[in-house]
């Protein structure tokens, strides 16, 4: 098994005629993602041949590329400026699950888009800011490489996507379930806890890694999460000890404001809800490796 | 993007928060003028810094007379408060308090929406207030896709307990000053204090705004209010080169791709670099695709600080091929040429990677070593720092 994500999703992305969305659908086909069509209201009716021989079709609207295919995830790739108007036209189409890829959106209209999901209750946002998701094997939604690992028994959830792609590359040997990059952004849609809940409840997953970084208290709450409601043994990782209160770390959601926020506050949360955090992802990596083998 | 009080100030003017007369100067001559163009009996001189205590710190002075403006602007400019140079001073027109309010409102992270705070009792320290008297302060949670709206307003006042005929008079400047949240996209308006004059006027003494520089593609204007006299050079310079760069203070350059790996790397060399006292001297994120001309970028104003002694490169090949990248390494070092004169340490991994280390050691740079690992990478760089220092 796997969580958000399998072999029965049915996959269209917006914003696949841009050149990111023409790049990614590639590699998205190319690691064995059905993908059954594009949006873009300027090309509907056309079709796009890509490289292994899919002719994916284009169409006008979410709405109509679903009543087409059956589609239940859809990945966005359009511009920050157009990325909220088609995160709504998602939602109200009703898809299951919507991957937001685009960084740079303002948050303000993170904040509405969320807001309007949940209002609707009928899609779950991962991102934005995030490499998406992938079930290594089944599917992938995203920009995640999946020549780096293959399916395993463990889960990976985590705030960067390059981070994440070092911690499946560290954990080869064992493979992943699901490996989801949830993104840097303030206001994101998929959170640490939703990521555990679903790896608690999925029987194929038996060890969880949560990356985290500074910014926010994601992290304390999930700990929270943790010590309450996960059985299946976690260890942690957490970047950004050494950087400086008030700046920006690349991610909009990055940053150490006054006392808030710090690694080591979420280091010592998780710890204390019995995680074992590395301090670096190679210690980590080493430390999930060895709870796995004692499970043998 | 956190702004200045003034420019705070002009921000709630421009969308009907009521505010008092107030003119920036830089220089002392022009805060005599600034009080001379007020015309009120009393004026404040105040220091435009970006951090908190800047009353204790002797940077705010009432003044009498536009001499006595002028006299007091020339003691507040050039203080240093907190660790920020004040170079400009806001003469603010003099107010006659009555009483003072706090009201905020921000983005509330976890819940995913916004929140107001709001307080009878403001012109203290609200982190203060909010350990030690909650009951003060009231929160109410603020839907985005609704804001704060007349009935809003009203259950924010109520919950802050004013009275009655002052709370008519707040609700209407807080409606104002969520059309400042929305239509300036910012992540944070904070007025403190917010006061009652002794007319009975509400009046927003003091700002504090935060924008959201992702949403810059819809406010061209908000470019103006960048400060660049007080950023530091270099990450003006990287800005200009559209780099992601954070300055920091030590010997080992980093350059890396993706926030989350960059800031990682960053933690491994401040770990390894603790016995030989060094440590890291900037974040670097060149991103996914890293050209030869983006390296060149990066090593260009990573060289420029002077107080690095190596430099690391930690890359993992994800969406980009480590050939790709050891091409980007190879270039720049040809496009530097001599003006390359550091160390460089780099760790490649991932997409492509034999590739990638084949073209680094076909390169054989006299500079340049590779290393297998990021923590071995981080060890490596951190003992040539230190040997270079």
């Amino acid at each position: 098994m796997s969580i958000f994500l399998d072999e029965n999703s049915k996959v269209i992305v917006q914003g696949m005629t841009g050149s990111e969305g023409m790049k990614h659908s590639q590699r998205m086909l190319d690691s064995g993602t059905n993908i059954v069509g594009g949006v873009n209201p300027r090309k509907a009716g056309q079709s796009v041949a890509f490289e292994g021989g899919a002719e994916v079709p284009v169409f006008g609207s979410v709405a109509e590329a679903m009543e087409a295919t059956g589609a239940n995830v859809s990945v966005v790739f359009v511009p920050p400026k157009f990325a909220k108007a088609a995160a709504i036209e998602a939602i109200d189409a009703a898809i299951e699950l919507l991957v937001i890829i685009t960084e740079g959106i303002p948050v303000k209209d993170a904040a509405e888009f969320f807001n309007y999901s949940q209002a609707k209750g009928t899609t779950r946002i991962i991102g934005p800011n995030c490499p998406g998701l992938i079930s290594p094997g089944r599917s992938n939604a995203g920009i995640t490489p999946s020549n780096i690992t293959g399916a395993g028994k463990l889960g990976l959830v985590s705030k960067s996507g390059t981070l994440t792609y070092q911690m499946m590359y560290e954990l080869a040997d064992i493979g992943f379930t699901t490996a989801i990059g949830i993104g840097g952004d303030p206001v994101i849609g998929t959170t640490h806890i939703d990521a555990l809940e679903a790896f608690e409840n999925d029987p194929d997953t038996a060890g969880i890694v949560m990356i985290g970084e500074i910014g926010g208290d994601a992290e304390e709450r999930a700990a929270e999460y943790i010590k309450a409601h996960v059985t299946k043994p976690v260890v942690g990782y957490v970047a950004g000890f050494t950087a400086p209160e008030g700046k920006t770390m690349g991610h909009a959601g990055a940053i150490v404001s006054g006392s808030a926020g710090t690694a080591q506050a979420k280091k010592e949360a998780l710890e204390a809800a019995g995680v074992k955090v590395g301090k670096t992802p190679t210690e980590t990596a080493d430390l999930m490796r060895e709870i796995i083998k004692g499970q043998a | 993007m956190d702004l200045y009080e003034y420019q705070a100030r002009d921000l709630f003017e421009k969308h009907g928060v009521p505010v008092l007369g107030g003119v920036v100067a830089e220089d002392p001559a022009a805060a005599k003028a600034g009080a001379e163009k007020l015309g009120t009996p009393v004026v404040v001189v105040k220091a435009q810094v970006k951090t908190g205590g800047r009353g204790k710190a002797g940077g705010v002075k009432i003044a009498k007379s536009p001499e006595e403006a002028e006299q007091k602007a020339s003691e507040i400019l050039g203080m240093d408060i907190k660790g920020h140079t004040v170079q400009r001073v806001m003469i603010a027109a003099g107010a006659d308090i009555v009483e003072e309010y706090y009201f905020s409102l921000l983005l509330d992270r976890a819940n995913r929406n916004y929140l107001a705070m709001c307080s009878v009792e403001g012109g203290v320290e609200i982190e203060q207030l909010a350990v030690e008297r909650p009951e003060a302060l009231a929160r109410v949670a603020v839907d985005p896709n609704v804001g704060i709206d007349e009935a809003k307003a009203a259950e924010i006042v109520q919950a802050a307990n004013f009275d009655e005929e002052t709370a008519h008079k707040v609700a209407p400047v807080l409606v104002k000053l969520w059309d400042v949240y929305k239509n300036e996209d910012a992540s944070l308006v904070e007025v403190n204090p917010l006061v009652k004059t002794g007319e009975g006027d509400i009046v927003a003494l003091d700002g504090k705004i935060t924008i959201d520089e992702n949403a810059g593609f819809r406010h061209e204007d908000h470019a103006e209010l960048v400060d660049v006299t007080s950023e530091d050079p270099l990450e003006t310079k990287a800005k200009a080169l559209d780099l992601n760069y954070v300055k920091l203070d030590g010997q080992v350059g980093i350059i890396g791709n993706g926030a989350g790996l960059v800031m990682s790397t960053l933690d491994v060399v401040a770990y390894a670099g603790e016995k030989h006292s060094v440590k890291p001297a900037n974040f670097l994120d060149i991103g996914g695709g890293a050209s030869a001309e983006v390296m060149a970028n990066g090593l260009d104003v990573i060289l420029g600080d002077e107080q690095v002694s190596a430099v690391f490169v930690n890359v993992f090949g994800g969406i980009t091929a480590c050939d790709a990248v050891a091409n980007g390494i190879v270039g720049a070092l040809k496009k530097l040429g001599d003006a390359a004169t550091k160390q460089l340490v780099v760790r490649l991994d991932g997409n492509n990677v034999e590739e990638g280390r084949q073209i680094l050691a076909d390169f054989a740079h006299p500079l340049v070593t590779q290393a297998d690992t990021m923590d071995g990478g981080a060890a490596k760089v951190a003992e040539l720092a230190a040997a270079g220092k």
